[in-house]
């Protein structure tokens, strides 16, 4: 039980978000550890930990760090907490429950990389968050865990909030750097790599929420101990977004290479009388599964891989057969569409002509050719442009199309009689 | 003449200006600040705002532009801003929207004829464990139904009702 609980074992308590709360349950005991160590030797353990982030993409975070140039350039630590990847609500909930959890994690982190200050990008509608953590910092301030001197370490600090203003690409980290460096959030080409050239130009590390706070449990526990939790290649525990068709949706932190299924039932399994028709495991940028493939799959980076998708951001949505597929389609490439920076031909118009092409169908004017179409289109996005958010538009696109195909060849035959109840707006 | 940003938000502005590395990272907090004002942002602040900021209209116009949360045009006393992306979408968000919007006569996007509410379909607000879900203003309301929600709705309407009798 707690062995699969390191971040969110307290999260019950009302009093874990105040100082006092937190600290009663052991909170910035392990910053006091980290600030006898080494930078180099915190780093050398989030390596060996095999911590990969949470925010999506995956990548090592102690392999991230190590970009960073060895010099005395300023660097920056943006935590990112603009969740905006549909179906994910993990990263609130931490911030909700365990503002001094994440500060914690952030302070160990900087660190580790020598930044003198960081910043928490949380997305403009999260007010509460928004709230929540701003006074956690003041907390922190007051009781000398930011800013000069820290806990006498001699280590200096300054962390502050921002927060964007809707903009699902700000999600991006480069998006992101521009969004906070007060421009249109649109991504940048990279390489320079963020580590390399970030924020305001200077080195910048970002990381998710859930990424960040992670390092405590294996900075307390050691990269060792992480590591005996989960599967060989992906280690440590992770929260899952359950929701959708489900009895009791929520968030749910377990081991990776936690079987699919058994997360669908720690969410209460499916409402009487329903059958599992598929699942998107990792956000709404993640290749749908079938119920078949659902019976397998475990929720670890390389399984899902495996079958053609992706553990993202953890946000797991439940379809079950009362719902249409073509009509899911369609809401999520209305997203996509909506969500589209604009500055790559690919995905400023393959974004629209999926949309549009998954429209029609749905108004009743589809043709059979149309599902090669679609899949033309979206094969043509992908790996062409500045950020992931094309890809992440093609990837849906094709796995529905091809994954039940009959589904849409039956409505675009009997389409004019679903049209009348179509609902998209 | 300063009517449209008045003297505590211009000293929310000014501070915002002086708190990140640079001052034009101030435009998104600046802009919230004139919408919780006025409902909106009207063209008119935009100008006091590149006064007071010494950033062009150009720039502060390209980022009010880009982001969905700034209103450009007014809206009701209540933005009733609903969910109507997958989770929500799979548990009846979109229903709920196209219900609201028939109870108070309007389309989306536009004013009721009574100045009452805005209703807008919006993409996921990560809050999907609790679909069907619907943001008014800054707060959240959570597993919805069509009266439910229709009945928070008439709660804060007038509740906006009797704070503007007493002004
Ligand atoms: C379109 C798009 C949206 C993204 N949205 C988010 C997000 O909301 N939160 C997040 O942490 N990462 C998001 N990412 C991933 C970030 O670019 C980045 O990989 C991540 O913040 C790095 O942190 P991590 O390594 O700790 O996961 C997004 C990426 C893309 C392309
Ligand atoms: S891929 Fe799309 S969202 Fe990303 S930078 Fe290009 S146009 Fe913008
Ligand atoms: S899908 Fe509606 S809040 Fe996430």
């Amino acid at each position: 039980m707690s062995e699969s609980q390191l971040l969110t074992e307290h999260y019950h308590k009302d009093t874990y978000k105040s100082l006092k709360g937190y600290q009663a349950d052991g909170g910035y005991e392990v910053l006091k550890k980290a600030f006898k160590m080494e930078p180099q030797a915190i780093i050398d353990e989030v390596k060996a930990s095999g911590l990969r982030g949470r925010g999506g993409a995956g990548f090592p975070t102690g392999v991230k760090w190590g970009f960073l140039p060895r010099n005395d350039e300023t660097r920056y630590l943006l935590c990112n907490a603009d969740e905006g990847e549909p179906g994910t609500f993990k990263d609130r909930m931490m911030m909700e429950r365990a503002p001094h959890q994440l500060i914690e994690g952030m302070i160990i982190s900087a660190f580790a990389i020598n930044s003198p200050k960081s910043y928490i990008y949380i997305r403009g509608e999260y007010d509460q968050c928004i709230e929540t953590v701003t006074a956690a910092i003041k907390e922190a301030y007051d009781a000398g865990l930011l800013g000069e001197n820290i806990l006498g370490s001699g280590f200096k600090h300054d962390m502050d909030v921002y927060y964007g203003a809707g903009a699902y690409i700000c999600g991006d980290e480069t998006g992101m750097i521009s969004s906070l460096e007060g421009l249109k959030g649109q991504p940048k080409l990279k390489p320079p790599f963020p580590a390399v050239q970030g924020y305001l130009k200077k080195p910048t590390i970002v990381n998710n929420v859930e990424t960040l706070a992670a390092v405590i449990p294996i900075i307390d526990k050691g990269a060792e101990a992480y590591k005996a939790i989960g599967t060989e290649k992906s280690s440590g525990t992770k929260l899952f977004s359950v929701s959708g068709c489900v009895e009791k949706a929520g968030n749910f932190e377990v081991p990776l290479g936690y079987p699919l299924m058994d997360l669908i039932e720690l969410a209460g399994g499916l409402r009487p009388g329903r059958k599992l028709k598929a699942v998107i495991p990792g956000g709404s940028s993640a290749p749908v599964l079938t119920a078949e493939e659902c019976l397998t799959a475990k929720m670890d980076y390389e399984d899902l891989s495996a079958k053609g998708s992706m553990l993202g951001s953890g946000a797991v949505m439940v379809i079950d057969d009362s719902q249409n597929m073509v009509d899911l389609l369609g809401v999520i490439m209305h997203f996509y569409h909506h969500e589209s920076c604009g500055q790559c031909t690919p995905c400023r118009e393959g974004t629209g002509w999926l949309s549009k092409m998954v429209h029609s169908i749905l108004e009743g004017k589809g043709r059979i050719a149309d599902l090669d179409l679609i899949l033309k289109v979206a094969n043509q996005m992908k790996g062409k442009t500045i950020c992931a958010l094309s890809d992440a538009a093609a990837l849906p696109a094709l796995s529905f199309v091809t994954k039940f195909r009959d589904e849409f060849e039956d409505y675009i035959k009997r389409g004019h009689q679903y049209a009348a109840e179509a609902l998209h707006v | 003449m300063n009517e449209y940003i008045p003297q505590a938000d211009k000293e929310f502005i000014l501070k915002e200006l002086k708190r990140y590395e640079t001052p034009i990272s101030a435009l998104i907090p600046s802009l919230f600040c004139i919408q919780k004002r006025h409902g909106w942002v009207p063209a008119e602040a935009v100008k006091e705002l590149s006064l007071l900021s010494d950033l062009p209209e150009s720039r502060i116009n390209e980022v009010l532009n880009f982001y969905t949360m700034f209103n450009k045009k007014p809206v009701g006393q209540l933005h009733v801003q609903v969910c109507c992306n997958v989770s929500c979408a799979m548990n009846g968000g979109r229903e709920l929207a196209k219900h609201i919007c028939e109870t108070y006569k309007v389309g989306f996007e536009q004013v009721s004829p009574c100045g009452t509410v805005t209703v807008s379909p919006v993409e996921c607000l990560g809050a999907c464990d609790k679909a069907p879900m619907m943001q008014v203003g800054q707060a959240y309301y959570e597993d919805l139904t069509n009266e439910s929600a229709l009945e928070v709705l008439e709660k804060l309407a007038f509740e906006k009702a009797k704070v503007s009798a007493h002004v």
